[in-house]
């Protein structure tokens, strides 16, 4: 993995969250925070309790926020939270770019 | 420069990074076969890596762990997935536990390297995708981490480009 990386449970959360296709789809589809749950929870062919367990799950990972409006709770992502995919991967290449050189020098024989 | 390329998905959590070097296919593949020579470059200057099981057969795993300035050490994990030497590896890579044992609760990635020729040097091909720990869970669950080669469907299902990708 990647050396350096914050090992902080902040961090474990957003990665646990960002790393499923479902709860993707659900930040794209409330970028504009007019969907409740069951509204979301009809985009996909899992059960309203498993939409529920996503959006939660977004929730705790700071990537959601859920404002009440009238009687129901509409789901707004967090657009800056959202910068967290681009910090994972950027931290990931950043790592491998180190490795990558340390491979050529070690190919042209003057890897230490 | 031995970059040639590096792609990221955001959408789907996955990166494409493409280096060509001047060696032999066999001579690069050795970096990755050799735990002595892998030790050399898994880890940056400041955190050197030891490797202390290597075993790159479908099922098999290689247990590491790197060094701190201030002698902490993080400890990692990969299960061998597919291998085909000298041009295929495909392994997932985790962090551990201080005992070696995987840490279900952190993130891990499906890594696929390929290498072939190009040029008359050696392209080398990675390919990173996050995993969900939901997958891992079941993973663990269908005891994959004793009987790891039942799941390997699964993992190519995972590193199949999905048309969502933009």
């Amino acid at each position: 993995m990647v050396v350096g990386e914050p090992t902080d449970e902040a961090l474990d959360e957003l990665f646990h969250a960002l790393a499923d296709a479902t709860r993707r789809d659900i930040l794209r589809r409330s970028t504009g925070g007019e969907l409740s749950v069951s509204r979301l929870a009809e985009a996909y062919p899992v059960s309203f309790a498993a939409v529920q367990k996503h959006v939660a799950v977004l929730e705790r990972a700071g990537l959601i926020t859920k404002e009440r409006h009238g009687r129901e709770r509409l789901v707004r992502t967090d657009p800056d939270a959202v910068g967290g995919a681009r910090q994972v991967l950027d931290e990931l290449e950043t790592a491998w770019r180190g490795r990558v050189d340390r491979m050529a020098d070690l190919l042209a024989g003057h890897g230490g | 420069m031995s970059i040639v390329s590096v792609e990221k998905d955001f959408d789907n959590l996955t990166l494409l990074l493409v280096a060509d070097f001047d060696a032999t296919i066999e001579r690069v593949w050795q970096l990755w076969a050799d735990p002595r020579q892998l030790e050399r470059w898994w880890g940056p200057p400041t955190h050197p890596a030891t490797v202390e099981r290597h075993d790159l057969a479908i099922g098999g795993e290689v247990s590491y762990f790197m060094t701190g300035p201030d002698g902490e050490r993080t400890h990692g994990w990969w299960r061998v997935t597919s291998v085909h030497p000298p041009r295929l590896l495909e392994f997932t890579d985790g962090f551990a536990n201080a005992d070696g044992t995987p840490n279900a609760a952190t993130p891990t990635t499906a890594v696929q390297m390929q290498l072939g020729e190009h040029d008359g040097r050696t392209r080398m091909q990675l390919r990173f995708v996050y995993e969900s720990r939901e997958y891992m869970e079941q993973l663990e669950r269908w005891g994959a981490f004793d009987v790891y080669p039942q799941s390997v469907g699964q993992m190519d299902a995972l590193l199949t480009p999905t048309q969502e990708a933009r």
